[in-house]
């Protein structure tokens, strides 16, 4: 297994319970033109680094929340709900370790 | 007799003429490519070592048989190109054409592969729909009409693909490079770009600056780290393929099989080892790391395709980085937002077979300064003008 995930819920599961839902988005206005429509909806920051991402947990519990994880090794940092309240167990520990 | 080297090691000029970033096949075959038109006075600069990237890394399916006309026509090109590739670098790339299968398991699938073939066949590509008893003349040890969850109802049969050898195609492009007078730069990465007033000027390496009005980006899964490097934000994102091999077998299977409903590909090399796959993990990575759950996967599905294969023990596996785009077609071409700032990206998942054509188009773009029309549909000004080449359905499990 490459890594696990502290899902606010759950606890600590392996990755491919869960999908990828990229990073946070800022809509633009509806006065936007088509260029910057066309790269809110194409372009993606692709971090090589610390970025935080969308994660739903499709295999359970069905909650969506924000991970910060550094893509270049898969190390989840936290996992936040999305109205930003930190998850922190024991557990995060361990998948911190395991992504080692 | 002191061995021959396949290319010479050259200190760094302070200038070239065309800098091109990544010594994968599309770099190597651009700058290749570039010698031919007598553009000579070139570097490929590559971080590691030549073949480090997905080029070392993929499964080495060759084919033409996509679903847009302009993904046809190009890919048709390339396959063209392949054929005539060992004569041109006068060394054996393998390229064993026997034939390519894309399996249906449903209604859906067989309309979806009707229109590919009715679409090929309009293009001139070899490429047509068969039935069961066909397809189990073809391949005589597929579970075609055992016991199966999820039955085979038709094929696309596509009998000009099939694999070949990757290492030498990227080995006897950087030996044309340096025949033809091109530099091939192995552990220099880049570390910026310098552009001034919208213009290329520059070049940063570990082992210098370089002095070039031109420079290609043909770095694959790293392209985004590029591009930021100009200021150019693109429509990529980076996401790990896994591949395995098992222990080799006596020779049983001819065609690249390839099962969308099952989520694998399997062929059998020269070599005797079967080599399989599945589609892109589903997050972003630049981890180059392989997963149980990869393998526990892609080996289920492949048990329902050949049972007898129960016993057969994987070699190993790995994964290499494959730059996404939302329509799973390349981005080839420049940008008006940089000039002397051009790329060939985005070939995710599928972009070995494409190394031929991308390096002749681009070759003949950064020579004369034209867009030749085969490379105008792959433009990233695509995205800006909602003309997305939708590829998903012929390339997202096929590579
Ligand atoms: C498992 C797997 C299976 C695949 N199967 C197939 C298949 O069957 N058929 C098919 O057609 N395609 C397949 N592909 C896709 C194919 O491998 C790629 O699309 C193709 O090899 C990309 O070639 P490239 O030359 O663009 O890049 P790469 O071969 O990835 O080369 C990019 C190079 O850029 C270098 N680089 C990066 N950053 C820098 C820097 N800062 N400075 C200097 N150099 C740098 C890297 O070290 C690397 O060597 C597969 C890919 C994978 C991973
Ligand atoms: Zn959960």
């Amino acid at each position: 297994m490459s890594f696990q995930i502290d899902c606010p819920n759950c606890g600590c599961r392996p990755v491919w319970e869960y999908h990828y839902g990229g990073t946070p988005r800022q809509r633009p206005e509806s006065s936007a033109t088509e260029r910057q429509w066309a790269e809110y909806l194409y372009n993606r920051p692709n971090i090589a680094g610390e970025q935080t991402e969308w994660w739903y947990h499709r295999s359970a519990c069905k909650l969506w929340f924000l991970v910060r994880r550094d893509t270049r090794t898969n190390q989840v940092l936290e996992t936040k709900r999305f109205d930003g309240t930190a998850v922190t167990s024991e557990k995060s520990e361990k998948a911190v370790q395991s992504a080692e | 007799m002191v061995a021959q080297r396949m290319w010479q090691e050259h200190e760094l000029k302070d200038q070239y003429d065309v800098v091109i970033i990544g010594g994968g096949v599309h770099g190597l075959a651009t700058a290749y490519y570039l010698t031919q038109l007598g553009v000579r006075n070139i570097a490929v600069l590559e971080a590691k070592y030549v073949g480090f990237g997905g080029s070392g890394r993929n499964t080495a399916i060759v084919r033409s048989n996509y679903r847009t006309p302009e993904g046809i026509a190009f890919y048709d090109l390339s396959v063209k190109l392949y054929e005539q590739l060992a004569a041109d670098l006068e060394f054996n790339v393998m390229f064993s054409q026997h034939g390519h299968l894309t399996l249906a398991h449903n209604e859906k699938g067989v309309t979806g592969l009707t229109e590919r073939a009715n679409t090929n066949q309009l293009m001139g590509v070899n490429s047509r729909i068969i039935f069961p008893e066909e397809i189990q003349r073809i391949v005589p040890d597929l579970n075609v009409f055992g016991h199966s969850r999820f039955p085979i109802q038709a094929a696309l049969y596509h009998p000009p693909g099939g694999i070949i050898r990757h290492d030498a195609v990227v080995w006897a492009f950087a030996r044309g490079v340096d025949r033809g007078g091109g530099h091939v730069h192995q552990k220099t990465e880049v570390t910026g770009i310098e552009v001034q007033n919208g213009q290329v000027e520059a070049v940063v390496t570990n082992r210098g600056r370089i002095k070039t009005k031109a420079v290609l980006n043909a770095t694959a899964g790293y392209a985004g780290i590029i591009s930021r490097m100009v200021g150019l934000e693109i429509p990529i994102e980076t996401h790990p393929l896994q591949a395995a091999v098992t222990e080799p077998l006596k020779p049983f299977l001819n065609s690249v099989i390839v099962s969308s409903t099952l989520h694998v590909y399997v062929s059998q090399t020269d070599r005797g080892e079967l080599v399989l796959g599945a589609e892109v993990d589903d997050h972003a990575s630049y981890s180059l790391r392989g997963t149980l759950s990869f393998l526990e996967g892609a080996a289920t599905h492949l048990l329902e395709l050949f049972p007898h294969l129960a016993n057969v023990k994987i070699l190993r596996q790995w994964a290499g980085l494959c730059d996404m785009t939302p329509d799973y077609s390349p981005i080839m071409g420049g940008t008006p937002d940089v000039k002397g700032f051009l790329m060939t990206v985005g070939w995710g998942t599928y972009g070995f077979k494409a190394g031929p054509a991308s390096g002749y188009l681009m070759a003949e773009l950064i020579a004369s300064g034209k867009t030749p029309p085969k490379l105008e549909p792959f433009a990233l000004t695509r995205f800006y003008e909602d003309r997305l080449v939708g590829e998903k359905a012929a390339a997202s499990v096929s590579h």
